[in-house]
Protein backbone atom coordinates (compact mmCIF):
# COMPACT_ATOMS: atom_id res chain seq x y z
CA UNK A 1 0.00 0.00 0.00
CA UNK A 2 2.76 2.30 1.47
CA UNK A 3 4.85 1.40 -1.63
CA UNK A 4 2.16 1.96 -4.27
CA UNK A 5 1.59 5.05 -2.70
CA UNK A 6 5.01 6.07 -2.73
CA UNK A 7 5.49 5.27 -6.28
CA UNK A 8 2.43 6.84 -7.25
CA UNK A 9 3.01 10.24 -5.88
CA UNK A 10 6.56 10.22 -7.93
CA UNK A 11 4.62 9.31 -11.17
CA UNK A 12 2.18 12.09 -10.29
CA UNK A 13 4.54 15.13 -9.34
CA UNK A 14 6.34 15.44 -12.75
CA UNK A 15 2.94 14.87 -14.53
CA UNK A 16 1.44 17.62 -12.76
CA UNK A 17 4.51 19.69 -12.86
CA UNK A 18 4.18 18.78 -17.30
CA UNK A 19 0.40 20.10 -17.52
CA UNK A 20 1.17 23.52 -15.58
CA UNK A 21 4.43 23.44 -17.56
CA UNK A 22 7.15 23.29 -14.56
CA UNK A 23 10.09 21.67 -16.04
CA UNK A 24 12.26 22.71 -12.68
CA UNK A 25 9.79 20.08 -10.72
CA UNK A 26 10.51 17.65 -12.65
CA UNK A 27 14.13 17.39 -12.70
CA UNK A 28 14.06 17.79 -8.75
CA UNK A 29 12.11 14.55 -8.71
CA UNK A 30 14.09 12.94 -11.38
CA UNK A 31 16.95 14.04 -8.95
CA UNK A 32 15.02 11.96 -6.02
CA UNK A 33 13.81 8.86 -8.51
CA UNK A 34 17.90 8.65 -9.34
CA UNK A 35 19.40 9.33 -5.73
CA UNK A 36 16.55 6.59 -4.62
CA UNK A 37 18.36 3.77 -6.97
CA UNK A 38 21.20 4.99 -5.07
CA UNK A 39 20.23 4.60 -2.05
CA UNK A 40 18.82 1.40 -2.68
CA UNK A 41 21.46 0.34 -3.91
CA UNK A 42 23.63 0.79 -0.76
CA UNK A 43 20.65 -1.03 1.18
CA UNK A 44 21.63 -3.84 -0.31
CA UNK A 45 25.04 -3.83 1.55
CA UNK A 46 23.83 -1.65 4.50
CA UNK A 47 20.10 -2.85 5.26
CA UNK A 48 20.08 -6.63 4.23
CA UNK A 49 24.17 -7.58 5.08
CA UNK A 50 24.52 -5.03 7.63
CA UNK A 51 27.91 -3.35 5.99
CA UNK A 52 27.95 0.29 7.07
CA UNK A 53 29.95 1.03 4.18
CA UNK A 54 31.34 4.78 3.86
CA UNK A 55 32.73 4.40 0.52
CA UNK A 56 29.97 3.91 -1.20
CA UNK A 57 30.32 7.18 -2.81
CA UNK A 58 33.42 5.59 -5.30
CA UNK A 59 30.48 3.76 -7.15
CA UNK A 60 28.53 6.53 -7.54
CA UNK A 61 31.13 8.64 -9.13
CA UNK A 62 33.07 5.62 -11.06
CA UNK A 63 29.69 5.29 -12.69
CA UNK A 64 29.45 9.20 -12.95
CA UNK A 65 32.94 9.10 -14.61
CA UNK A 66 31.64 5.59 -16.82
CA UNK A 67 29.48 8.17 -18.64
CA UNK A 68 31.47 11.40 -18.06
CA UNK A 69 34.27 9.69 -20.31
CA UNK A 70 32.28 7.18 -22.80
CA UNK A 71 30.31 10.77 -23.43
CA UNK A 72 33.40 13.20 -23.72
CA UNK A 73 35.32 10.49 -26.35
CA UNK A 74 32.10 10.67 -28.30
CA UNK A 75 31.68 14.46 -28.31
CA UNK A 76 34.99 15.14 -29.16
CA UNK A 77 35.47 12.15 -31.56
CA UNK A 78 38.68 10.96 -29.61
CA UNK A 79 38.66 7.22 -29.02
CA UNK A 80 38.81 5.95 -25.33
CA UNK A 81 42.08 3.72 -26.34
CA UNK A 82 43.78 2.61 -29.87
CA UNK A 83 45.74 0.16 -28.50
CA UNK A 84 45.68 -3.04 -28.36
CA UNK A 85 42.07 -2.38 -30.11
CA UNK A 86 40.18 0.65 -30.45
CA UNK A 87 37.20 1.61 -28.07
CA UNK A 88 35.34 4.97 -29.03
CA UNK A 89 33.33 7.10 -26.83
CA UNK A 90 29.59 6.28 -26.93
CA UNK A 91 26.54 8.42 -26.69
CA UNK A 92 24.00 5.55 -25.79
CA UNK A 93 22.64 5.22 -22.99
CA UNK A 94 22.38 1.57 -21.97
CA UNK A 95 25.65 0.94 -23.30
CA UNK A 96 26.82 3.45 -20.47
CA UNK A 97 24.75 2.18 -18.07
CA UNK A 98 26.62 -1.24 -18.79
CA UNK A 99 29.89 0.26 -18.65
CA UNK A 100 28.67 1.95 -15.25
CA UNK A 101 27.14 -1.33 -13.56
CA UNK A 102 30.65 -2.97 -14.96
CA UNK A 103 32.73 -0.66 -13.55
CA UNK A 104 31.19 -0.20 -10.43
CA UNK A 105 31.16 -4.07 -9.72
CA UNK A 106 34.31 -4.77 -10.24
CA UNK A 107 35.82 -1.77 -8.01
CA UNK A 108 32.86 -3.12 -5.61
CA UNK A 109 34.19 -6.66 -5.58
CA UNK A 110 38.18 -5.46 -5.16
CA UNK A 111 37.24 -2.95 -2.46
CA UNK A 112 34.71 -5.38 -0.70
CA UNK A 113 37.50 -8.45 -1.10
CA UNK A 114 39.71 -6.22 0.92
CA UNK A 115 37.32 -4.33 3.22
CA UNK A 116 35.14 -7.42 4.39
CA UNK A 117 38.24 -9.19 6.09
CA UNK A 118 37.68 -6.46 9.15
CA UNK A 119 34.06 -6.09 10.97
CA UNK A 120 32.28 -2.77 12.60
CA UNK A 121 34.35 0.42 12.82
CA UNK A 122 37.70 -1.05 10.69
CA UNK A 123 35.20 -1.90 8.01
CA UNK A 124 33.47 1.99 7.85
CA UNK A 125 36.72 3.24 7.81
CA UNK A 126 38.63 1.13 5.29
CA UNK A 127 35.84 1.61 2.87
CA UNK A 128 35.95 5.30 3.94
CA UNK A 129 39.63 5.24 2.55
CA UNK A 130 39.20 3.78 -0.54
CA UNK A 131 36.13 6.09 -1.27
CA UNK A 132 39.10 9.02 -1.08
CA UNK A 133 41.50 7.44 -3.03
CA UNK A 134 39.02 7.59 -5.97
CA UNK A 135 38.18 11.29 -4.89
CA UNK A 136 41.64 12.24 -4.68
CA UNK A 137 42.90 9.89 -8.09
CA UNK A 138 39.92 12.09 -9.71
CA UNK A 139 41.41 15.74 -8.77
CA UNK A 140 44.51 14.78 -9.75
CA UNK A 141 43.75 13.18 -12.88
CA UNK A 142 44.22 16.03 -15.76
CA UNK A 143 42.83 14.26 -18.80
CA UNK A 144 38.99 14.53 -17.67
CA UNK A 145 38.74 17.97 -15.89
CA UNK A 146 40.71 17.53 -12.98
CA UNK A 147 39.26 19.18 -10.15
CA UNK A 148 37.04 21.35 -12.17
CA UNK A 149 35.06 18.21 -13.54
CA UNK A 150 33.92 17.33 -16.98
CA UNK A 151 30.69 18.78 -18.80
CA UNK A 152 28.90 16.92 -21.29
CA UNK A 153 26.66 19.26 -23.64
CA UNK A 154 23.77 17.23 -24.74
CA UNK A 155 21.89 14.23 -22.72
CA UNK A 156 23.06 10.83 -24.20
CA UNK A 157 20.32 8.88 -25.70
CA UNK A 158 18.64 5.46 -25.39
CA UNK A 159 16.36 4.54 -28.94
CA UNK A 160 16.01 7.77 -30.60
CA UNK A 161 14.12 9.35 -27.33
CA UNK A 162 14.54 13.36 -26.81
CA UNK A 163 16.10 12.92 -23.74
CA UNK A 164 16.50 16.65 -23.40
CA UNK A 165 12.35 16.60 -22.49
CA UNK A 166 13.02 16.44 -19.16
CA UNK A 167 9.78 14.14 -18.57
CA UNK A 168 11.06 11.62 -20.95
CA UNK A 169 14.45 11.70 -19.12
CA UNK A 170 11.94 11.27 -15.65
CA UNK A 171 10.77 8.33 -17.64
CA UNK A 172 13.64 6.80 -18.06
CA UNK A 173 14.72 7.23 -14.67
CA UNK A 174 11.96 5.68 -13.11
CA UNK A 175 11.37 2.93 -14.77
CA UNK A 176 14.92 2.00 -13.82
CA UNK A 177 13.78 2.79 -10.35
CA UNK A 178 10.62 0.25 -11.00
CA UNK A 179 13.52 -2.51 -12.11
CA UNK A 180 15.09 -1.92 -9.22
CA UNK A 181 12.92 -1.82 -6.85
CA UNK A 182 12.03 -5.06 -8.63
CA UNK A 183 15.40 -6.68 -8.13
CA UNK A 184 16.03 -5.79 -5.27
CA UNK A 185 12.82 -6.81 -3.49
CA UNK A 186 13.36 -10.17 -5.52
CA UNK A 187 16.69 -10.69 -3.79
CA UNK A 188 15.72 -9.60 -0.24
CA UNK A 189 12.73 -12.42 -0.39
CA UNK A 190 15.46 -15.42 -1.94
CA UNK A 191 17.45 -17.82 -0.30
CA UNK A 192 20.54 -15.53 -0.73
CA UNK A 193 18.46 -12.99 1.15
CA UNK A 194 17.53 -15.16 3.85
CA UNK A 195 21.28 -16.31 3.98
CA UNK A 196 22.22 -12.76 4.42
CA UNK A 197 20.06 -11.40 6.83
CA UNK A 198 21.21 -14.16 8.98
CA UNK A 199 25.20 -13.38 8.30
CA UNK A 200 23.75 -9.84 9.42
CA UNK A 201 22.30 -10.87 12.72
CA UNK A 202 24.46 -14.04 13.44
CA UNK A 203 27.35 -14.70 11.48
CA UNK A 204 28.19 -17.52 13.91
CA UNK A 205 24.62 -19.16 12.89
CA UNK A 206 25.79 -18.97 9.39
CA UNK A 207 28.72 -20.97 9.85
CA UNK A 208 26.95 -23.28 12.20
CA UNK A 209 24.81 -24.54 9.36
CA UNK A 210 27.45 -24.98 6.64
CA UNK A 211 28.18 -21.38 4.81
CA UNK A 212 30.50 -18.66 4.98
CA UNK A 213 29.57 -14.95 6.01
CA UNK A 214 31.99 -13.43 3.98
CA UNK A 215 31.07 -15.23 0.32
CA UNK A 216 27.40 -13.70 1.34
CA UNK A 217 28.49 -10.01 2.18
CA UNK A 218 30.92 -10.29 -0.31
CA UNK A 219 27.94 -11.23 -3.06
CA UNK A 220 26.18 -8.45 -1.54
CA UNK A 221 28.36 -5.55 -1.64
CA UNK A 222 29.12 -6.17 -5.54
CA UNK A 223 25.45 -6.04 -6.17
CA UNK A 224 25.16 -3.13 -4.23
CA UNK A 225 27.97 -1.27 -5.47
CA UNK A 226 26.44 -1.94 -9.43
CA UNK A 227 23.21 -0.33 -8.42
CA UNK A 228 24.89 2.83 -7.13
CA UNK A 229 27.07 2.72 -10.04
CA UNK A 230 23.83 2.76 -12.50
CA UNK A 231 22.59 5.73 -10.00
CA UNK A 232 25.95 7.48 -10.98
CA UNK A 233 25.70 7.56 -14.67
CA UNK A 234 22.25 8.63 -14.49
CA UNK A 235 23.13 11.52 -12.09
CA UNK A 236 25.87 12.69 -14.15
CA UNK A 237 23.66 12.37 -17.37
CA UNK A 238 20.85 14.49 -15.34
CA UNK A 239 23.59 17.15 -14.77
CA UNK A 240 24.94 16.52 -17.81
CA UNK A 241 28.16 17.13 -15.87
CA UNK A 242 30.39 14.99 -13.63
CA UNK A 243 33.03 16.18 -11.09
CA UNK A 244 34.99 14.81 -8.09
CA UNK A 245 32.57 16.20 -5.41
CA UNK A 246 30.30 13.10 -6.81
CA UNK A 247 33.33 10.77 -5.38
CA UNK A 248 33.36 12.58 -2.13
CA UNK A 249 32.60 11.57 1.12
CA UNK A 250 30.19 13.64 1.78
CA UNK A 251 28.28 11.63 -1.18
CA UNK A 252 28.57 8.74 0.60
CA UNK A 253 27.11 10.24 3.78
CA UNK A 254 24.09 11.75 1.90
CA UNK A 255 23.30 8.40 0.51
CA UNK A 256 23.86 6.61 3.93
CA UNK A 257 21.34 9.39 5.17
CA UNK A 258 18.27 8.50 2.53
CA UNK A 259 18.60 5.29 3.78
CA UNK A 260 18.07 5.59 7.64
CA UNK A 261 15.73 8.47 6.97
CA UNK A 262 13.88 6.02 4.91
CA UNK A 263 14.36 2.90 6.67
CA UNK A 264 17.53 0.47 6.90
CA UNK A 265 16.23 -2.98 5.16
CA UNK A 266 13.17 -1.78 4.00
CA UNK A 267 13.35 -2.43 0.05
CA UNK A 268 11.80 1.04 -0.27
CA UNK A 269 12.99 2.89 2.73
CA UNK A 270 15.52 4.76 0.62
CA UNK A 271 12.90 5.90 -1.95
CA UNK A 272 10.87 7.64 0.95
CA UNK A 273 14.13 9.01 2.52
CA UNK A 274 15.89 10.34 -0.86
CA UNK A 275 12.47 11.64 -1.86
CA UNK A 276 12.28 13.33 1.69
CA UNK A 277 15.76 14.40 1.32
CA UNK A 278 14.91 16.32 -1.89
CA UNK A 279 11.83 17.36 -0.60
CA UNK A 280 13.86 19.18 2.62
CA UNK A 281 16.82 20.42 0.43
CA UNK A 282 14.25 22.72 -1.87
CA UNK A 283 12.14 23.90 1.11
CA UNK A 284 14.36 24.23 3.93
CA UNK A 285 17.05 25.49 1.40
CA UNK A 286 14.79 28.26 0.43
CA UNK A 287 14.92 28.97 4.04
CA UNK A 288 17.90 29.33 4.56
CA UNK A 289 21.43 28.09 3.60
CA UNK A 290 21.73 26.53 6.71
CA UNK A 291 19.04 23.72 6.19
CA UNK A 292 21.17 20.65 6.97
CA UNK A 293 20.93 22.02 10.81
CA UNK A 294 17.48 21.08 10.87
CA UNK A 295 18.14 18.06 8.51
CA UNK A 296 20.39 16.98 11.17
CA UNK A 297 17.49 17.69 14.11
CA UNK A 298 15.25 15.56 11.74
CA UNK A 299 17.89 12.50 11.60
CA UNK A 300 18.75 12.58 14.96
CA UNK A 301 15.29 12.49 15.60
CA UNK A 302 14.87 9.04 13.54
CA UNK A 303 17.69 7.33 14.63
CA UNK A 304 16.42 8.08 19.05
CA UNK A 305 12.86 7.41 18.03
CA UNK A 306 11.85 5.96 14.80
CA UNK A 307 14.78 3.28 14.15
CA UNK A 308 12.97 2.04 11.37
CA UNK A 309 12.92 5.20 9.30
CA UNK A 310 9.71 7.04 8.10
CA UNK A 311 8.89 4.10 6.64
CA UNK A 312 8.62 2.35 9.85
CA UNK A 313 6.65 4.55 11.52
CA UNK A 314 4.34 4.28 9.18
CA UNK A 315 4.81 0.89 8.07
CA UNK A 316 4.99 -1.06 11.71
CA UNK A 317 7.26 -4.49 11.45
CA UNK A 318 6.29 -6.44 8.34
CA UNK A 319 5.17 -9.65 8.68
CA UNK A 320 7.73 -12.05 6.62
CA UNK A 321 4.84 -14.91 5.77
CA UNK A 322 2.19 -16.37 7.49
CA UNK B 1 34.68 -51.81 17.10
CA UNK B 2 32.60 -49.48 15.36
CA UNK B 3 34.06 -46.57 13.66
CA UNK B 4 33.65 -43.29 15.35
CA UNK B 5 32.08 -40.67 14.25
CA UNK B 6 33.14 -37.89 16.45
CA UNK B 7 37.23 -38.75 17.12
CA UNK B 8 38.91 -36.05 19.12
CA UNK B 9 42.94 -37.26 19.34
CA UNK B 10 45.17 -36.06 22.19
CA UNK B 11 44.31 -32.02 21.60
CA UNK B 12 46.36 -29.35 23.63
CA UNK B 13 44.97 -25.92 23.76
CA UNK B 14 46.80 -22.86 25.98
CA UNK B 15 46.22 -19.54 25.96
CA UNK B 16 49.35 -18.43 27.39
CA UNK B 17 50.18 -20.14 30.60
CA UNK B 18 46.83 -21.57 30.89
CA UNK B 19 46.42 -25.22 29.45
CA UNK B 20 42.56 -25.17 28.81
CA UNK B 21 42.78 -28.25 27.07
CA UNK B 22 45.34 -30.77 27.93
CA UNK B 23 46.10 -34.05 25.72
CA UNK B 24 42.34 -34.59 25.31
CA UNK B 25 41.47 -37.73 23.82
CA UNK B 26 37.89 -38.47 23.70
CA UNK B 27 34.76 -40.22 20.88
CA UNK B 28 31.46 -40.39 20.26
CA UNK B 29 30.50 -43.83 18.87
CA UNK B 30 27.50 -44.22 16.66
CA UNK B 31 24.12 -44.62 18.63
CA UNK B 32 25.12 -43.31 21.60
CA UNK B 33 25.04 -40.45 24.06
CA UNK B 34 28.06 -39.34 24.80
CA UNK B 35 28.23 -36.83 28.24
CA UNK B 36 30.83 -34.21 28.80
CA UNK B 37 31.05 -33.03 32.52
CA UNK B 38 33.00 -30.85 34.61
CA UNK B 39 32.89 -27.56 36.71
CA UNK B 40 33.33 -24.25 35.56
CA UNK B 41 36.16 -23.51 34.13
CA UNK B 42 36.93 -27.26 33.32
CA UNK B 43 37.59 -26.49 29.56
CA UNK B 44 34.57 -27.57 28.46
CA UNK B 45 33.88 -24.47 25.74
CA UNK B 46 37.28 -24.76 24.73
CA UNK B 47 37.00 -28.09 23.56
CA UNK B 48 33.82 -27.84 22.09
CA UNK B 49 34.95 -25.06 20.19
CA UNK B 50 37.93 -27.20 18.66
CA UNK B 51 35.68 -30.10 17.67
CA UNK B 52 33.25 -27.54 16.00
CA UNK B 53 36.08 -25.46 14.18
CA UNK B 54 36.19 -22.24 15.93
CA UNK B 55 39.42 -22.47 17.42
CA UNK B 56 42.70 -24.59 16.16
CA UNK B 57 44.41 -26.98 18.53
CA UNK B 58 47.74 -26.42 19.31
CA UNK B 59 48.16 -30.31 18.92
CA UNK B 60 46.31 -33.40 18.47
CA UNK B 61 43.70 -33.77 15.53
CA UNK B 62 39.81 -34.02 15.22
CA UNK B 63 38.23 -36.77 13.21
CA UNK B 64 35.11 -36.34 12.20
CA UNK B 65 33.36 -39.55 9.97
CA UNK B 66 36.33 -41.08 9.43
CA UNK B 67 38.73 -37.62 7.93
CA UNK B 68 40.62 -35.78 9.93
CA UNK B 69 39.05 -32.20 9.66
CA UNK B 70 41.53 -30.51 11.65
CA UNK B 71 42.16 -27.96 9.01
CA UNK B 72 38.90 -26.88 8.46
CA UNK B 73 36.52 -24.19 9.57
CA UNK B 74 33.62 -24.23 10.71
CA UNK B 75 31.60 -23.77 7.93
CA UNK B 76 33.42 -27.28 6.61
CA UNK B 77 32.85 -29.23 9.30
CA UNK B 78 28.97 -28.08 9.32
CA UNK B 79 28.75 -29.83 5.50
CA UNK B 80 30.40 -32.74 6.81
CA UNK B 81 27.52 -33.43 9.38
CA UNK B 82 28.40 -31.84 12.31
CA UNK B 83 25.48 -30.43 14.21
CA UNK B 84 25.91 -27.74 16.66
CA UNK B 85 23.51 -26.38 19.16
CA UNK B 86 25.48 -23.45 21.45
CA UNK B 87 25.48 -22.27 25.12
CA UNK B 88 23.95 -18.89 24.56
CA UNK B 89 21.06 -19.14 22.07
CA UNK B 90 22.89 -17.75 18.51
CA UNK B 91 19.87 -17.67 16.57
CA UNK B 92 19.00 -14.56 14.15
CA UNK B 93 16.52 -12.98 16.40
CA UNK B 94 14.62 -10.53 13.72
CA UNK B 95 13.79 -13.34 11.69
CA UNK B 96 10.56 -15.67 12.95
CA UNK B 97 10.93 -18.69 14.35
CA UNK B 98 10.41 -20.90 10.87
CA UNK B 99 12.71 -18.90 8.87
CA UNK B 100 15.40 -19.32 11.41
CA UNK B 101 14.48 -23.10 11.06
CA UNK B 102 15.04 -22.25 7.18
CA UNK B 103 18.32 -21.04 7.52
CA UNK B 104 19.65 -24.62 8.62
CA UNK B 105 17.23 -26.35 6.14
CA UNK B 106 18.85 -24.15 3.38
CA UNK B 107 22.36 -24.05 4.65
CA UNK B 108 22.25 -27.81 4.52
CA UNK B 109 20.91 -28.07 1.12
CA UNK B 110 23.44 -25.69 0.20
CA UNK B 111 21.87 -23.47 -3.15
CA UNK B 112 22.35 -20.19 -0.80
CA UNK B 113 23.46 -18.27 -4.27
CA UNK B 114 19.79 -18.16 -6.01
CA UNK B 115 18.81 -14.75 -5.79
CA UNK B 116 15.41 -14.42 -7.64
CA UNK B 117 13.52 -17.29 -6.41
CA UNK B 118 11.05 -16.48 -3.06
CA UNK B 119 12.99 -18.98 -0.51
CA UNK B 120 9.82 -19.02 1.93
CA UNK B 121 7.67 -20.21 -0.84
CA UNK B 122 10.16 -23.10 -1.47
CA UNK B 123 7.84 -26.13 -0.19
CA UNK B 124 10.93 -28.54 0.18
CA UNK B 125 12.69 -26.37 2.50
CA UNK B 126 9.56 -25.37 4.40
CA UNK B 127 8.46 -29.01 4.76
CA UNK B 128 12.06 -29.53 6.56
CA UNK B 129 12.58 -26.51 8.63
CA UNK B 130 8.16 -27.48 9.63
CA UNK B 131 9.05 -31.29 10.26
CA UNK B 132 12.16 -29.71 12.77
CA UNK B 133 9.67 -27.53 14.58
CA UNK B 134 7.12 -30.02 15.10
CA UNK B 135 9.95 -32.83 16.59
CA UNK B 136 11.12 -29.74 19.68
CA UNK B 137 7.13 -28.73 19.61
CA UNK B 138 7.66 -25.24 18.30
CA UNK B 139 4.98 -25.32 15.15
CA UNK B 140 2.28 -22.93 17.14
CA UNK B 141 5.05 -20.36 17.88
CA UNK B 142 6.51 -20.36 13.77
CA UNK B 143 5.34 -16.94 12.51
CA UNK B 144 6.31 -15.42 16.03
CA UNK B 145 9.21 -13.41 16.11
CA UNK B 146 12.68 -15.02 17.44
CA UNK B 147 13.20 -12.13 19.57
CA UNK B 148 10.02 -12.87 21.68
CA UNK B 149 10.49 -16.26 22.24
CA UNK B 150 11.48 -17.14 26.03
CA UNK B 151 14.61 -18.61 26.94
CA UNK B 152 13.89 -21.94 27.03
CA UNK B 153 11.67 -21.62 23.58
CA UNK B 154 15.15 -20.50 21.98
CA UNK B 155 16.80 -23.76 23.23
CA UNK B 156 14.35 -25.47 21.48
CA UNK B 157 14.74 -23.66 18.21
CA UNK B 158 18.38 -24.13 18.34
CA UNK B 159 17.83 -27.71 18.26
CA UNK B 160 15.33 -27.48 15.53
CA UNK B 161 18.04 -25.88 13.57
CA UNK B 162 20.51 -28.47 14.21
CA UNK B 163 17.67 -30.96 13.77
CA UNK B 164 17.47 -29.58 10.06
CA UNK B 165 20.31 -30.17 9.01
CA UNK B 166 20.17 -34.01 9.58
CA UNK B 167 23.99 -34.21 10.76
CA UNK B 168 25.79 -37.07 11.57
CA UNK B 169 26.63 -36.39 14.69
CA UNK B 170 25.31 -33.62 17.50
CA UNK B 171 27.28 -31.83 19.69
CA UNK B 172 24.93 -29.85 22.02
CA UNK B 173 25.94 -27.81 24.53
CA UNK B 174 23.70 -27.53 27.73
CA UNK B 175 20.18 -28.00 25.57
CA UNK B 176 18.58 -28.26 29.12
CA UNK B 177 19.13 -25.20 30.43
CA UNK B 178 16.15 -22.60 31.13
CA UNK B 179 13.53 -25.65 29.82
CA UNK B 180 11.99 -25.88 32.92
CA UNK B 181 11.15 -29.16 34.48
CA UNK B 182 8.07 -30.21 31.73
CA UNK B 183 10.45 -29.07 28.70
CA UNK B 184 13.26 -31.06 30.20
CA UNK B 185 11.74 -34.48 31.22
CA UNK B 186 10.36 -33.71 26.97
CA UNK B 187 13.33 -33.45 25.52
CA UNK B 188 15.11 -36.02 27.91
CA UNK B 189 12.44 -38.35 25.79
CA UNK B 190 13.04 -36.78 22.35
CA UNK B 191 16.76 -37.14 22.91
CA UNK B 192 16.76 -40.27 24.34
CA UNK B 193 14.85 -41.36 20.63
CA UNK B 194 17.23 -39.79 19.03
CA UNK B 195 20.36 -40.97 19.70
CA UNK B 196 19.53 -44.46 17.19
CA UNK B 197 19.76 -42.18 14.50
CA UNK B 198 22.00 -39.55 15.27
CA UNK B 199 24.92 -40.08 18.13
CA UNK B 200 24.91 -36.76 20.45
CA UNK B 201 28.14 -35.24 22.54
CA UNK B 202 25.98 -33.78 25.41
CA UNK B 203 28.03 -30.92 27.46
CA UNK B 204 25.24 -30.79 30.28
CA UNK B 205 25.15 -28.84 34.39
CA UNK B 206 21.27 -31.06 34.34
CA UNK B 207 23.06 -34.34 36.37
CA UNK B 208 19.73 -35.65 36.56
CA UNK B 209 19.26 -35.46 32.49
CA UNK B 210 22.81 -36.51 32.44
CA UNK B 211 22.35 -39.60 34.20
CA UNK B 212 18.95 -40.42 32.65
CA UNK B 213 20.42 -39.84 29.15
CA UNK B 214 24.30 -40.70 28.88
CA UNK B 215 26.19 -44.05 27.67
CA UNK B 216 29.09 -43.05 28.88
CA UNK B 217 30.12 -39.99 30.68
CA UNK B 218 33.45 -37.99 30.33
CA UNK B 219 34.76 -36.20 33.65
CA UNK B 220 36.81 -32.92 32.53
CA UNK B 221 38.71 -31.24 35.19
CA UNK B 222 41.32 -28.25 34.69
CA UNK B 223 41.35 -29.50 30.87
CA UNK B 224 42.15 -33.11 31.24
CA UNK B 225 39.96 -35.62 31.63
CA UNK B 226 40.01 -37.74 34.51
CA UNK B 227 37.56 -40.28 34.27
CA UNK B 228 35.63 -41.72 31.33
CA UNK B 229 32.97 -45.00 31.70
CA UNK B 230 29.83 -45.68 31.51
CA UNK B 231 27.31 -43.87 34.52
CA UNK B 232 27.74 -46.19 37.02
CA UNK B 233 31.14 -46.61 36.90
CA UNK B 234 31.44 -42.82 36.91
CA UNK B 235 29.12 -42.44 39.93
CA UNK B 236 31.20 -45.01 41.54
CA UNK B 237 34.51 -43.33 40.65
CA UNK B 238 36.04 -41.17 43.80
CA UNK B 239 38.71 -39.47 41.77
CA UNK B 240 35.16 -37.85 40.36
CA UNK B 241 33.25 -37.82 43.50
CA UNK B 242 35.92 -35.56 45.24
CA UNK B 243 36.82 -33.51 42.50
CA UNK B 244 33.58 -32.61 41.00
CA UNK B 245 29.84 -34.18 42.41
CA UNK B 246 31.03 -33.69 45.61
CA UNK B 247 30.82 -29.86 45.32
CA UNK B 248 27.94 -28.27 46.98
CA UNK B 249 26.92 -26.19 43.63
CA UNK B 250 26.06 -29.27 42.18
CA UNK B 251 22.69 -31.40 42.85
CA UNK B 252 23.68 -35.14 43.10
Amino acid sequence: MLNAALLLGLLAIPLWAWIVDEPFTITLVTRAVILAIAGVGLNVALGLGGLVSLGHAAFFGLGGYAMGILAYHAQTYTPLIEVPFLIEGTKSMPVIWLVAIAVSALAALAIGALSLRTTGVYFIMITLAFGQMFYYFAISWPAYGGEDGLSIYVRNGVAGLNMMDPLTFFAICYALLLLVLFIVSRLAASPFGLMLGAARQNPARVEAVGQGPYRLYLTAFVISGAITGLAGALFADLNRFVSPVMLSWQTSGEIMVFVILGGVGRVFGPVAGAALFIALEHWLGGLSDYWHIYLGAILLGVVLFARGGIYGLIAGRGVAHD
Amino acid sequence: MTEPVIDVRGITKAFGGLVASDDITLDLKPGEIHALIGPNGAGKSTLIAQIAGALRPDRGQVWLTGQDVTALDTPARARRGLGRTFQISSLAMDYTVLQNAMIGALGRRGDVMRFLRPVMRDTALREAAETALDQVGLSEFRALRTAELSHGQRRQLELAVALTLNPRAFVMDEPMAGLGAEGSKRLITFLSELRARTPILLVEHDMDAVFALADRISVLVGGRIIATGPVSEIRANEEVRSAYLGQEDVQP
